[in-house]
């Protein structure tokens, strides 16, 4: 299949079209792409073409190196699957062979051409159009260089829940230093706040306290607890960031942690956060007794001294006169090579589904609430009881699926809740022997053990109900609903409407993206999603990485999931780290876009277009400059520029509008051709 | 002074005359202008709706052609019966919804000269436009005799917060406006779970048990969080809650006296307009007790008249033999 002819250029060029097995040649008649091209492009500076089943495989990959050595070839296209898939795997085959890896061009005709039409003659139209538009485009790539920029070795961890704190502990094991920044007092998050973990019912304290610890005492560890992330600069391998270290007005030096600041403390509030709006905890606080590090805040906002401006009985019993009203905020600056976001979910306010009375009634529940009430160190505790605080209920109805899988607030699974639910029937049962109904869509125990765990519960004696709850009121019709809660209730099974009055209801409430979840993403560069879960790289192959490089992320950040997958992500995140520590130096894509600074107009429009932060401005000379280690090669900012001042290498105007006049050279005469248009 | 196109519906003028007079006394004083629709027609009520949908739509949308030709600049229709409102806007949103309906509809209309097209008009219920329209802020203002002392219970009904088609309520499964605007007169709002929960519709002429019993659970809720008084915003939650609760008393062997007054006639009384003017008094179940314990004097009742007859004018009918050796 070699043809020489006159050709106009001076480039030699070859075409591969693969078969990708019958994912492509069932559709597109891929011998006659590539004897077209041969004979059509054969003006344009195509050398040699050829067919093969797998290019990918390594036989292919030998065809095209073989080629480029023995015919001379000086570009290559390569009509297969999309770029994100075998881009490298091309590009590494015409380094092999001598060949800039940039002088490769891959075009898809699988992604784009074969799985999205069903008319074969069309398609195969459209792969010549598409196999063209990359002949004409190669012509103008240049040969390009990686940009090769250092590794710092330390690495910040944004979220000291469990996926942040296994990222971090990894992380020191292997040597290198972390920095771990916490916005509450204590590092721990939500997982400090259950009693018991699904499915083996070990204690949750038992099991992340030890390794709070580590994290609290690790050499490679530094913890910046009640702090919060200010400002991200830089780029891979070398990001500063600024820390702000909000002021606990408790010296750290001399802070022993013994307690006596919380016990003398007048001031009483409700504790939101770690008990879940349904405990106290006083002005000067440790959240939990466990906490890491030890050292306990005073909360301004409910401070009798900073309200008043007398009291100070903390400073008057602290035996090392650790006390310090005039402590101010405090900024740190850091320089760090990777960050991995682990700043995990809030919690669905149940209130927006007022039928089911969540603040109205007084025992409906969330499950963060239940969690505090089952677990022995909360405000009960460990006394299942009513909001009265004494009652024992004798029947306690769990609603699963509460602001998840409702197409009124979330449409996704939030995972956990029905493992939590049985959990909490199991718990139920086993401290006041009520009987307990969950209320459910469908039941979702995937993983191991966990539906050993629902058939443990099922033989318990916990009642189960299939059917969305419509409401849950204190409106009797019986007599023997009053003074109860009653849960209304199709049970599809039966094909029944019941009515079941219970004593406590419990909220199994969906997990959401954190409030400033948007603002985050923001602040380090990364896009998330519309409801604000972080998107990773790849949702199979590549979960824990973000398109920024150097950014990484772990936990609920990305989406609902469980302690273990948790854990396993942050252990992956910092498998990711280490591996980019280990080289010491990241080799960027050279696709980059640059200013052309005496174009520039200066006029900023693609200062904030960039999702990258990568372009900066010089006031003195007003022209927009951009990091090239920052660029991603967007071109977000090529398309937005009124001056036509930025160009990106690998996307120049030259390459597109080549291209498009490729993709012309076919004449679209079939009668399906609109379909493609 | 507001302007608006008003829809009153076949109620306003005869079982919910109460609610007739109680509106037409607050209407200036909350700033409030209604002209009404020219010859208006029924707007099919609950039923119609089930039968035989276009025309059954066309019937409504003779009501919205009408209004939309007197605008006059202004664009809102305010409907003061829940159902009337709920079935003006649903034609309005499913004939927009679904064009082949509205096409329909308007080959109806077009007979009688008329056409309308989705979406010309906002159609609002009266205590929307009192909440959202006059605020509640105004309301305040203008309140000289706080309900002090009068515990309410809210109850809208199922039609008016749903189904929510252009987002007006704050809730449509447990809204509080009814609740605010009570509260804005001085009275002591009981959080009522009922709230919007069916009245029964016309399942009175139907399958008058299960109406009994659907109204049962309502006062009977009203009566557990110890009210005075229930407040409705619609001719036919007061008929039913009103006029069948003797009924549903003798069905369940109960003793419920719960008066059900209409929005209207608080915040008139709240107003320091006289109870006559406000169709107090017009209720069956009274509101006498409950009313003297904030110092309002309900009219007496009127001595009971006899409804007449109205003067046969058709001609009798033939006797048919077969009948009268049946009465025999």
């Amino acid at each position: 299949m070699k043809k020489q002819t006159e050709i106009e250029g001076k480039e030699r060029i070859g075409v591969y079209v693969c078969h990708c097995g019958t994912n492509i040649a069932g559709i597109v008649d891929v011998e006659d792409v590539a004897a077209w091209a041969e004979k059509e492009l054969g003006d344009r500076g195509v050398v040699i073409t050829r067919d093969y089943k797998f290019m990918c495989s390594s036989l292919g990959q030998e065809l095209i190196e073989k080629d480029i050595k023995e015919q001379g070839l000086t570009r290559v296209v390569v009509a297969a699957c999309s770029p994100h898939l075998h881009e490298a795997t091309f590009r590494k085959a015409c380094e092999n062979a001598g060949l800039n890896r940039y002088l490769c061009e891959l075009v898809s005709i699988r992604e784009q051409v074969s799985w999205v039409h069903t008319d074969k003659v069309a398609a195969t139209a459209k792969a010549k159009a598409v196999v063209a538009g990359g002949v004409e485009r190669v012509i103008h790539h240049e040969p390009l260089e990686a940009l090769h920029v250092p590794i710092h070795p330390a690495t910040m961890v944004v979220g000291g829940g469990i996926a942040g704190i296994q990222a971090a502990i990894e992380i020191a094991d292997a040597g290198f230093p972390v920095y771990l920044v916490e916005r509450e007092p204590s590092i721990g998050g939500h997982m400090a706040q259950f009693d018991k973990t699904f499915p083996t019912l070990d204690c949750a304290a038992c099991i992340l306290t030890p390794k709070m610890v580590t994290a609290g005492t690790h050499p490679n560890i530094k913890i910046f607890s009640y702090s919060e992330v200010t400002n991200v600069d830089g780029y891979v391998g070398n990001f500063t960031v600024t820390i702000r270290k909000k002021a606990r007005y408790v010296n750290e030096e001399l802070c022993t942690g013994c307690g006596i600041c919380q016990e003398k403390c007048p001031a009483k509030v409700i504790d939101d956060i770690y008990e879940a709006g349904l405990g106290y905890r006083k002005g000067a606080y440790i959240p939990f007794p466990q906490a890491v590090p030890k050292f306990p805040v005073i909360d301004k906002a409910n401070c009798v001294f900073f309200e008043r401006g007398t009291c100070k009985a903390c400073q008057k019993f602290c035996p090392t006169n650790a006390i310090d009203f005039d402590q101010e905020d405090e900024y740190v600056t850091v320089e760090v090579g990777n960050i991995i976001l682990a700043t995990g979910y809030d919690l669905f306010d149940p209130r927006q589904i007022s039928q089911y009375g969540y603040g109205r009634l007084a025992n409906v529940f969330t499950s963060m609430e239940f969690e505090r009430l089952s677990n022995a160190a909360g405000p009960t505790n460990g006394e299942i009881v009513l909001r009265d605080g004494v009652t024992k209920p004798t029947s306690v109805g769990i609603i699963h699926c509460v602001g998840s899988r409702d197409r009124n607030y979330n449409n996704y699974c939030s995972v956990i809740c029905c493992m939590q639910s049985l959990k909490f029937a199991h718990l139920v049962h086993e401290r006041t022997g009520a009987t307990v109904y969950n209320f459910y869509i469908d039941m979702r125990t995937a993983y191991k053990e966990y539906d050993e765990f629902y058939q443990r519960v099922l033989e318990e004696g916990t009642l189960f109900v299939r059917g969305k709850v419509a409401e849950v009121t204190d409106a009797a019709r019986l007599s023997i609903e009053e003074g109860k809660l009653i849960i209304q209730v199709e049970d599809t099974l039966a094909g029944v409407q019941r009515r079941i009055p219970v004593d406590m209801v419990v909220l199994s409430a969906a997990m959401i993206p954190r409030h400033d979840a948007h603002d985050v993403a923001h602040l380090f560069g990364i896009s998330c999603s519309a409801n604000g879960w972080f998107i990773e790289k790849h949702p199979k192959l590549d979960p824990v990485a973000t398109m920024t490089e150097g950014i990484f992320i772990a936990g609920c950040v990305q989406g609902p999931k469980d302690i273990p997958s948790s854990v396993a992500q942050g252990a992956a995140a910092s498998a990711r780290v280490l591996g980019r520590i280990q080289q010491g130096e990241i080799a960027l894509e050279p696709v980059r876009a640059t200013v052309d600074q005496s174009i520039c107009s200066g006029c900023r429009i693609c200062n904030n277009l960039c999702p990258f932060n990568a372009i900066l401005f010089h006031e003195d000379r007003m022209v927009s400059e951009i990091n090239a280690a920052l660029c991603q090669g967007c071109g977000t900012c090529i398309a937005a520029c009124p001056a036509g001042a930025i160009t990106g290498t690998g996307f120049s105007n030259e390459q597109i509008f080549a291209q498009i006049e490729g993709l012309m050279r076919v004449n679209f005469q079939h009668e399906k051709m609109t379909e493609l248009a | 002074m507001k302007k608006y196109i008003f829809y009153p519906g076949c109620a306003m003028d005869t079982s919910a005359k109460a609610y007739n007079e109680s509106m037409q006394a607050v209407l200036a004083p909350l700033g409030l202008d209604f002209e009404e629709v020219h010859d208006w027609n029924c707007c099919g009520a609950t039923e119609y709706l089930g039968i035989s949908t276009v025309p059954a739509y066309a019937l409504i949308s003779r009501n919205l052609a009408l209004a939309a030709r007197q605008t006059n600049g202004d664009r809102t229709v305010v409907a003061s019966c829940s159902a009337c409102y709920l079935n003006l806007a649903k034609a309005d949103y499913y004939m927009a919804e679904r064009p082949s309906l509205g096409e329909l509809v308007n080959v109806a209309l077009a007979e009688g000269g008329l056409d309308y097209t989705p979406g010309t008009l906002e159609i609002r219920h009266l205590l929307d436009i009192i909440i959202n329209e006059v605020g509640l802020d105004a309301v305040k203002e203008r309140v000289t005799h706080p309900l002090k002392g009068l515990r309410v219970a809210p109850y809208l009904g199922c039609m008016v917060p749903r189904p929510d088609y252009k987002k007006r309520w704050s809730d449509y499964e447990y809204p509080n406006e009814l609740d605010r605007l009570l509260k804005a007169l001085g009275a002591e709002v009981i959080d009522f779970p009922l709230k919007t929960h069916c009245c029964g519709g016309h399942m009175t002429q139907i399958s008058p048990t299960t109406a009994f019993e659907l109204i049962r659970r309502l006062i009977s809720s009203a009566d557990h969080h110890k009210a005075d008084v229930m407040v409705t915003v619609c001719p036919m939650c007061q008929l039913n809650l009103d006029a069948y609760q003797n009924e549903t008393n003798q069905y369940f062997h109960t003793n419920y006296k719960m008066p059900i007054l209409f929005f209207t006639q608080l915040i008139g009384l709240a107003f320091g307009i006289e109870a006559k003017k406000l169709g107090l008094g017009r209720e069956l179940v009274s509101a006498r007790e409950a009313l003297s314990r904030i110092g309002v004097e309900v009219p007496q009742e009127e001595p009971e008249v006899k409804p007449r007859r109205k003067k046969p004018t058709g001609l009798p009918m033939p006797k048919m033999p077969v009948n009268e050796e049946k009465t025999l």
